[in-house]
């Protein structure tokens, strides 16, 4: 570790880790739910452990973030942390504020939570994503202020790359745009329009500049490829996300009682939203193969390829098969969009915190490397999850397309619930790759505690 | 990408795109505000409407159900339920729940008094009155 301060990482990644578990244990809550509908009932209801599946996923990539940012900031400024004790002092109140929020909606009907947490004051809650406490809410804008003060008082004072400008439009991005979180007005018009400025803007606009810069940071490092050329790309490749992106949020305005433009502006325009994710698979292959270096980390370069890849196909493929309009009008809301989300979000988004925490944690635990064995039980993990994730995206869609077929499309509609019993098997088997994924995680979780011989020692 | 296309070009490029697709997004956005009220059913938006709304967040409907599409897919579409079953139908639906039948997905009670159930009642018949484009495709959501 080239400085001190970038050791404040290492807490963020491990509970960005632990997070993860508890987001995995609770999909399989709910994938059991999908089929024995009374699972868990009444102790944890379906939408419990939704809103805990959800939200841990949301808290534990905005700790990776966090963690990704206060290690790749120094060494991109070349200068220490601001403040190092400000961040470890936000660190635990994030946490604990998470946690506390997590068991508000395990403990406590969630009417009651919001009775006793200031939405008579300010309704905020039960929206989807958005569903913590106002007290949570302001809690994650108070941490994101300072993280953010941190991290521009230490831009200012050092180098300023390209990598971490880009970082840092993307991580004032989440900032700003989860203030719309605050916003919901009585009209639902108007609620739908401005609640996908916090969601569609941040996962097909801003946190997409996260993920370039993550990625671009490790293919640096891990490659050896000139910083000029992989910048340059950076550049390319986000300017196709917020050009096509921006204007692809029209791609939501289609049903909920906005204007019928929409559906050619969102259809022509996030129908572009794969080239930037073709693009970045496209970057990081070429840079790999261009590499000039022999870096002992084999295991993040192949999380390198590996969100390059899935995020194509999580995003870009799976995003362009429902997302033209008239495609749309039947698959809207069914399990289709289940498999995309669920593709998307592991590919683009839990692939690269993983990316970074597999570079970066052996430079935090004093090494360049881990050892062989622990490096191959990490890539026994990459491959477990990242196929685990691809049968569980499969078999959502086969549900989605019986679906949308017999309660949307078909002649003689049939109800819900008889849709959701007819494709059951698939649920079953979803529920099998699953299981798959909970074991690729335990390995990857393994690999931290498993020695043997280490690489040289970090510089 | 050969020398003649350098960083500083990738760089004004992305500024330059970036601010003019925001730009004309803001611009459509401008233009929706104008359009929406055309189509929202603003004018039945009633106190009850209003409290409705209120019922349906604080009892995390959406982590079950979708309303116009959105939400999680573990239940029915709820955005056009008031045209499907009708208002006395959700009212002792919502209130005979949960069925406690074996292996059935389950809805938990949230003890609604009748004002409430009446609210969301309303919240959900001025939903399906939205305009939506003619979605659902048809009336099972």
């Amino acid at each position: 570790m080239q400085y001190s301060s970038q050791a404040v990482a290492k807490p963020y990644f491990i509970a960005a880790i632990g997070l993860f578990t508890g987001q995995v244990l609770f999909g399989l809550i709910m994938g059991l739910q999908y089929v024995i509908g009374d699972f868990l009932f009444p102790a944890i209801p379906f939408n419990v452990a939704r809103m805990v599946h959800t939200n841990l996923l949301i808290v534990w990539l905005l700790f990776g973030f966090m963690g990704a940012a206060y290690y790749m900031i120094p060494e991109e400024t070349e200068t220490e942390l601001y403040s190092p004790k400000l961040a470890l002092l936000m660190f635990w109140v994030f946490l604990v504020a998470g946690a506390a929020t997590i068991l508000g909606y395990l403990l406590v009907p969630y009417a009651t939570l919001a009775k006793f947490t200031g939405n008579d004051i300010l309704e905020t809650m039960g929206r989807e994503f958005l569903e913590q406490p106002l007290l949570t809410k302001i809690g994650i804008v108070v941490v994101a202020l300072v993280f953010l003060f941190n991290l521009t008082m230490t831009l200012l004072k050092g180098r300023k790359t390209s990598i971490s400008l880009v970082l840092m439009i993307g991580l004032w991005g989440l900032a700003v745009f989860f203030l719309f979180s605050f916003y919901n007005p009585h009209n639902l018009v108007l609620d739908k329009y401005f609640w996908w400025w916090v969601v569609h803007l941040w996962v097909e606009g801003v946190w997409e500049l996260i993920l370039g810069s993550l990625l671009a940071f490790v293919l640096i490092k891990v490659t050896g490829v000139d910083r000029e050329v992989i910048e340059k790309w950076l550049y390319v490749i986000i300017t196709m996300t917020l050009v096509t992106g921006i204007i692809g949020t029209g791609h939501h305005y289609f049903w909920i009682g906005t204007p019928e433009y929409w559906q050619w502006w969102g259809s022509v325009f996030s129908a572009l939203e794969p080239i930037p994710f073709f693009a970045m698979t496209v970057f990081a292959f070429n840079m790999v193969n261009r590499r000039r270096r022999e870096h002992p980390n084999k295991a993040a370069t192949l999380w390198a390829l590996g969100t390059g890849v899935m995020s194509f196909l999580g995003a870009g493929v799976w995003g362009f098969l429902h997302t033209l309009a008239p495609v749309n009008y039947y698959t809207h809301g069914t399990q289709i969009t289940a498999a995309h989300g669920h593709m998307a979000f592991y590919g683009a988004y839990a692939m690269v915190v993983l990316c970074i925490i597999s570079y970066a944690m052996p430079i935090l635990r004093g090494r360049a490397a881990n050892s062989e064995k622990s490096q191959v039980l990490e890539m026994w993990s990459f491959w477990l999850m990242t196929i685990a994730m691809v049968f569980i995206t499969l078999f959502l869609t086969a549900a989605g397309i019986l679906q949308v077929w017999l309660q949307r499309y078909s002649s003689t509609p049939i109800p819900f619930m008889a849709a959701q019993d007819q494709v059951a098997i698939f649920y079953w088997l979803r529920e099998g790759a699953g299981v798959m994924f909970l074991i690729g995680l335990l390995i990857y979780i393994a690999s931290f505690f498993v020695s043997g011989e280490t690489k040289a020692k970090a510089a | 990408m050969s020398g003649t296309f350098t960083k500083s070009m990738a760089r004004n490029i992305f500024y330059g795109g970036t601010v003019f697709f925001a730009l004309l997004f803001l611009a459509l956005t401008f233009d929706s505000m104008q359009a929406i009220p055309k189509r929202d059913n603003h004018a039945n938006l009633t106190p009850s409407v209003i409290a409705g709304k209120k019922v349906w967040e604080v009892n995390n409907c959406i982590g079950c159900h979708t309303l116009m599409g959105e939400g999680a897919y573990f239940a029915p579409e709820l955005g056009n339920v008031y045209k499907r079953r009708g208002p006395e139908f959700i009212k002792a639906w919502i209130q005979s729940q949960p069925t406690g039948t074996p292996g059935r997905r389950q809805m938990p009670n949230f003890h609604l008094t009748e004002q409430q159930l009446n609210d969301l009642v309303e919240f959900l018949k001025y939903s399906s009155e939205i305009n939506t484009a003619n979605w659902p495709p048809n009336i099972e959501g």
